[in-house]
């Protein structure tokens, strides 16, 4: 029973990682077009920050540090599309093949930067007692995950649904041209979202830091299960991402501890599924 | 003039193992091999229009399924190499299938998403694929008993099979069923409003591209007789996609161009720098931003534009 519900939990809060990474990934698809591979390097870059700043300042505060890292991670991903995209308006593959080049700039950086070896990120002092609930014991830190993915998607969900900058995104979402010609500066938009998706998947970094730790290597491993969630929940919308993220999760982690050499291929089977029934994602509209 | 070209370049490829030292010759192979696993991916994306960032998942499991059967299974290598090459066209369909229920940048992701899952296995799966030491001690056929251990040797080999390769893609290209697939490349509800099957002929060109990534698999795996995850990697998808569009995608000679291009970097510059990742991605800004139509089609412009002037 322990395991079953241990197991679980490791099951939301991977779910609760995968959405930080995959709610920036899909948002940015749905208004852009553009499926940025850099989104892997994103969440590693803020694991590295994570990691270096919490083991240089002892006691120095996790939330602090995810909001600094998520913020250094927005301005480079905002420079990368200012100076860069931009440039590439229109260019569907040069896009992708550009940030397919930034992930390689990016991952090599951080080789070079911190070395091959992987850095473990202390778990926050006041978070590392573990909890009891219904006479199970849990690890704090991954109930404290959960919670943030779930504040997470509120605010986004509230951000996109309530806010005068949503109504902006979901104009160009719908019909970039239409929200162009009413005056919506969607060029301004395209940047915004991109740092944001970028910030969130740098914060969401330093937040998995504790749990996955740094090493070269961790955008190749998260990038991937990204896309699986995208492709599952439908491209370009939060919910499915919400969704998606969560049966991943589940897939990858329960995958992991019963067939551990076949845990990759066991996240084949929900994607294949999905493809086969509902090609554009359990969540997602058709793309005209 | 273009039976000059056409001679200078059949020289240059004719005379290397007469003129050159082991280390060019070995050069050239790779650049051999490099440019039939390029030309493979050009169906796709030059003449298909489907982006693959999968690719590489064909080379390297041909690779690994004749590197296990021969240094694991006692198999031979002509029947190891049937059972590779019949194995990855299957996996080909199957992924195929897959991939093509989407398009474009779905395509794109499905692909990717599927090569990183095998990659995965590769490294995890240690007690067949040796993880991260991959499979050494491997040897090279020896068809007809000519034994391929001699790399000028090994150059005929492969010279014969890519005259084959190029022979066999220009010819699928330019046949009806190019045309087919270029229309369906450009206009997909037309094609099928004419009555073709957009999705048949997308896929039968993914297998078929599957096909010859498996043969240059193949080479590869008998070149370095040692088989590492790594080839399975995205970076060695992205290093074959950035040949084709350095080069030239759409284009026969552009992949040839391109892959050569990307190796003899890859060669020289580790040489003096570790840092070929690093290296890869700028070559991957630089040649999207300031030569996007890529190498081929940007000289043969100029030379075109030369030729107008002159006259």
């Amino acid at each position: 029973m322990q395991f079953w519900i241990i197991q679980g939990l490791n099951s939301l809060s991977l779910g609760g990682l995968l959405f930080l990474l995959s709610s920036g990934f899909s948002l940015i698809f749905g208004l852009m077009r553009l499926a940025n591979l850099t989104h892997g390097a994103f969440f590693m870059l803020g694991t590295y920050f994570g990691a270096t700043a919490l083991r240089a300042w002892d006691g120095l505060n996790l939330w602090i540090t995810a909001l600094g890292a998520g913020l250094v991670v927005a301005a480079i991903g905002g420079l990368f599309e200012r100076l860069v995209l931009t440039r590439l308006r229109g260019n569907t593959l040069g896009q992708v093949l550009v940030t397919l080049g930034m992930s390689f700039i990016i991952a090599d950086g951080c080789l070079v930067l911190w070395g091959g070896d992987s850095i473990p990120v202390p778990t926050p002092q006041s978070l590392q007692a573990p909890t009891r609930l219904f006479g199970f014991v849990f690890p704090t830190y991954r109930l404290v995950l959960v919670g943030c993915a779930v504040v997470a998607a509120v605010a986004l969900y509230y951000l996109l649904e309530r806010t005068r900058l949503g109504a902006m995104i979901r104009a160009g979402v719908d019909d970039r041209q239409m929200a162009r010609a009413v005056g919506i500066p969607v060029s301004n938009l395209f940047t915004i979202v991109f740092c944001l998706g970028a910030g969130i998947a740098g914060a969401g970094g330093v937040l998995g830091g504790p749990i996955l730790s740094a090493y070269p290597g961790l955008d190749a491993d998260m990038l991937p299960l990204a896309l699986i969630v995208v492709i599952l929940g439908g491209i370009g919308s939060l919910l499915g991402a919400f969704i998606g993220s969560f049966i991943i999760g589940f897939i990858y982690t329960f995958g992991s501890a019963l067939f551990p050499e076949l845990s990759y291929i066991i996240l084949f089977l929900p994607m294949i599924l999905v493809l086969a029934f509902r090609p554009q994602g359990l969540f997602g509209r058709v793309v005209t | 003039m273009k039976w000059l070209g056409i001679a200078l370049i059949a020289a240059a490829f004719l005379l290397p193992p007469f003129l050159a030292g082991d280390f060019y010759i070995n050069l050239a192979s790779q650049i051999l091999i490099a440019a039939i696993f390029a030309l493979s991916l050009n169906l796709l994306v030059g003449f298909g229009g489907m982006t693959s960032l999968g690719h590489a998942s064909y080379l390297g499991v041909a690779a690994y399924i004749s590197a296990l059967l021969t240094s694991r299974y006692g198999f031979g290598h002509g029947a190891a190499a049937l059972i590779s090459i019949g194995g990855t066209v299957a996996m080909a369909a199957l992924f195929g299938v897959i991939a093509l229920r989407a398009t474009g940048l779905g395509f794109l992701m499905i692909t990717l998403a599927l090569s990183q899952v095998l990659w995965g296995l590769a490294y995890r799966m240690s007690d067949i694929t040796n993880g991260d030491n991959g499979v050494s001690g491997l040897t090279r056929p020896a068809p007809f008993g000519i034994s391929l251990e001699n790399p000028v040797a090994f150059y005929w080999f492969v010279l014969i099979v890519a005259v084959i390769a190029f022979a066999t893609m220009a010819i699928f290209v330019s046949s009806a069923f190019g045309s087919s697939l270029q229309g369906v490349r450009d206009q997909p509800r037309r094609m099928a409003a004419l009555g073709f099957n957009p999705w048949m002929i997308r896929w039968i060109t993914f297998v078929y591209a599957g096909f010859w990534a498996g043969i240059s698999g193949l080479l590869y795996v008998y070149y370095n007789k040692y088989i590492h995850p790594t080839s399975l990697s995205t970076t060695s998808s992205a290093e074959a996609l950035l040949g084709v569009i350095a080069g030239g995608s759409g284009t026969l000679g552009g992949p040839v161009v391109g892959a050569a291009l990307v190796l003899l970097l890859k060669n020289y510059v580790s040489a003096y720098v570790e840092r070929w990742n690093m290296l890869l991605g700028l070559v991957f800004l630089f040649i999207v931003l300031v030569m996007p139509a890529g190498i081929v089609p940007g000289v043969t412009r100029l030379i075109a534009n030369l030729g107008r002037r002159s006259r």
